[in-house]
């Protein structure tokens, strides 16, 4: 049927009610341009917290001791010093794909370096570690596996931690006093922000497990294992090794819990871009209603115009429209109006969240997908509320629309 | 040019159900009308002369009884076929012009082309609309809104608009109705003249020096026809014209 006419037709009834057209879009426009900004909010904060998650290593699995309840009592993660360096050198030894481990004890003290002091937090690691995390340094060298195996006192620390004792002085090969003990910085490492918890992970002085253990933190056990895996298909496998490596090691009988706990970093990205997830459904489902209500708006408008329009509607079946050439002008009439507002909104809405991005500086992340996403589904409206009017008119009686005053 | 009969109904009944009461507005009408013919249908109101008009305008299918347009059967066709009928081979007139507002005479003039088998372009659709409005003597006023036009000229547009498929019949519905007695008679002048190119033009009309214009009267009577007769005096427009300009020009 001659679609291009009825095209044409529409337009040109769009044309004759400009004012009402536009405010009709209206309403698709705000819509529109709420979805796409409030989901570019929700998905530049998800962004933002994966981003944070990757910064901790590629396929990583983080053993942490403790959540007994051998005793019945359950401490938690990291609180029963139920990890030995020796679990460490097992996984490193016996389970398949592993690429490094990093023995982990943390520990939090009073630093000190000429008259400047600062409480920070002392992590021990394996020489491996920043390899795991990624973390490359600014300047200066790492410590050696050398210096892990004979608990040398060396020791490399973030930017905050260099800031707050050194100034604007360079600390590599300066001594740095912890407990007393002097340790020499060999290395400053590039800054990372804050996480995900809000923790200053610059705020930091990182030593070997050996010399942590032996000279700052004192006790035998570690508080987690940061193991990498090789292969990312291979971490659930590892894992399970790992687990029941453990299990043997500690002499847990089936049917008891473990006194570890394993997490992959998969499993904490999750959690941690599960709030955000619920925060961009949560304000994209708003944006949405707003776009479900100015699809009422068209719906109401279209009614409005087929009553008025009763005596058009008549005089163009008297002329010969069929009533399919009725239904599709109306429908084309609403869905013009919801699309080409949807155009509209999809600018306001990217313009919108520039203007977050770089007046409020929050994370605005806006996605092909969603823009797509977006216009289809005002398309989509426009259908929805037009057709039950743009049917109401097709199916006027010709006589009675003539006679309508 | 075909000759013979262009509307032809047999024995035609329309009975309403509106409630328990049937009301038969149409009992037993048999009409043949030439082509070439200009008829006007007359009647009090609830004589039935509206219901026959829009059987005869495809708007409306008969209870029982044939109806035979152009030497095809009419009568048992459905809502699209009536549709591409009245578009194909009917033209009509109202009362109150029924031209969209906010919308050019030539747009207005264009709407049933939009509705046809063929798709034109928009010259050959603006050029067709030209043509026709330049007939009915609006030439210059093409981009003219309704609300720009007087009610004369918006009926011109009207005309022009149930011309411009090339009708086998013109149905007017009281064309005068909404129109001063001078403009009535310029109205009447222009379905002379088309009559005169054997257009076919049916009027409805409840005027009697009105139906004078027309060649022959058809009195309908509580859904009967009561009287067919030819005009013998007939209304030249014209003449008529002529003798109305004085006064005008006195005032």
């Amino acid at each position: 049927m001659k679609v291009g006419s009825t095209l044409n037709i529409a337009l040109r009834a769009l044309r004759r009610n400009k004012m009402r057209s536009v405010l009709t879009a209206l309403g698709i426009i705000i819509g529109v341009a709420a979805v796409i900004a409030m989901v570019g909010i929700g998905n530049g904060a998800k962004a933002q917290v994966e981003a944070q998650i990757a910064s901790l290593g590629q396929n990583v699995i983080l053993i942490f001791s403790g959540s007994t309840t051998s005793s019945g009592i359950r401490t938690g993660w990291g609180g029963a010093g139920t990890l030995k360096i020796e679990d460490a050198e097992a996984i490193r030894r016996e389970v398949p794909g592993v690429a490094a481990v990093s023995e982990e004890v943390v520990s939090t003290t009073q630093v000190a370096a000429g008259n400047q002091n600062w409480f920070t937090r002392i992590y021990g690691e394996s020489a491996d570690y920043l390899d795991i995390r990624q973390w490359p340094l600014s300047d200066g060298a790492p410590f050696t596996a050398q210096d892990v195996r004979s608990a040398n006192k060396v020791c490399i620390i973030g930017r905050t931690t260099a800031s707050q004792i050194y100034g604007n002085d360079d600390p590599v090969g300066q001594i740095l006093r912890i407990k007393n003990v002097p340790f020499t910085v060999t290395g400053i490492l590039t800054p990372k922000g804050l996480s995900t918890q809000g923790v200053d992970q610059d705020d930091v002085v990182i030593m070997p497990f050996t010399s942590a253990m032996k000279r700052v933190v004192g006790g035998t056990t570690l508080r987690n294992i940061n193991v990498q895996i090789g292969d990312g298909r291979q971490i659930a496998a590892a894992q399970q090794q790992i687990i029941s490596l453990l299990r043997q090691r500690h002499n847990i009988r089936a049917g008891r819990d473990d006194d570890f706990t394993v997490r992959n970093q998969q499993e904490i990205a999750d959690a941690a871009t599960a709030t955000t997830a619920v925060m961009t459904v949560l304000l994209g489902s708003i944006a949405g209603v707003s776009l479900v209500v100015g699809g009422i708006g068209i719906m109401n408008i279209m009614l409005v115009s087929v009553t008025e329009r009763t005596r058009e509607i008549g005089t163009r079946m008297a002329m010969g429209a069929h009533g399919s050439d009725i239904l599709m002008q109306f429908l084309i009439e609403a869905v013009t109006l919801s699309s080409v507002g949807g155009v509209i909104g999809i600018v306001f809405g990217i313009g919108a969240s520039q203007i977050l991005s770089s007046y409020a500086h929050w994370p605005t992340l806006i996605s092909l997908s969603s823009i797509i996403v977006a216009f289809m589904f005002s398309a989509a409206v426009g259908i929805f509320f037009g057709f039950y009017p743009a049917r109401k008119a097709a199916a006027l009686d010709p006589i009675e629309a003539l006679r309508y005053e | 040019m075909k000759n013979g009969e262009v509307v032809k109904l047999i024995d035609v009944y329309k009975t309403y159900h509106t409630g328990d009461v049937d009301v038969h507005a149409v009992r037993g009408v048999s009409l043949e009308i030439q082509r070439g013919e200009f008829v006007a249908l007359m009647g009090a109101s609830g004589s039935g002369k509206s219901t026959l008009m829009n059987i005869v305008g495809c708007l409306d299918r008969p209870t029982s009884g044939r109806y035979v347009l152009d030497d095809a059967d009419v009568s048992a066709l459905d809502r699209d076929q009536l549709a591409d009928i009245r578009n194909h081979k009917l033209g009509f007139v109202f009362q109150s012009f029924n031209l969209l507002p906010r919308t050019s005479a030539r747009e207005n003039v264009e709407l049933p082309l939009l509705y046809g088998a063929h798709r034109l372009t928009n010259a050959q659709l603006r050029e067709k609309a030209d043509a026709v409005l330049a007939s009915v003597g609006l030439a210059g006023r093409e981009d003219h809104h309704p609300s720009q036009l007087s009610g004369g000229q918006q009926q011109r547009v009207a005309i022009a608009r149930a011309l411009v498929n090339d009708p086998e019949v013109v149905l007017a519905d009281e064309p005068t109705g909404n129109l001063d007695s001078r403009t009535s008679v310029e109205i009447m002048g222009i379905f002379q003249q088309l009559n005169e190119r054997d257009i076919t033009i049916i009027m409805v009309t409840h005027e009697q020096d009105i139906a004078a214009y027309a060649r022959r009267n058809v009195v309908m009577r509580d859904g009967r026809i009561l009287k067919d007769f030819n005009v013998t005096q007939r209304f030249d427009a014209t003449a008529e014209l002529g003798k109305i300009a004085p006064i005008d020009s006195e005032l």
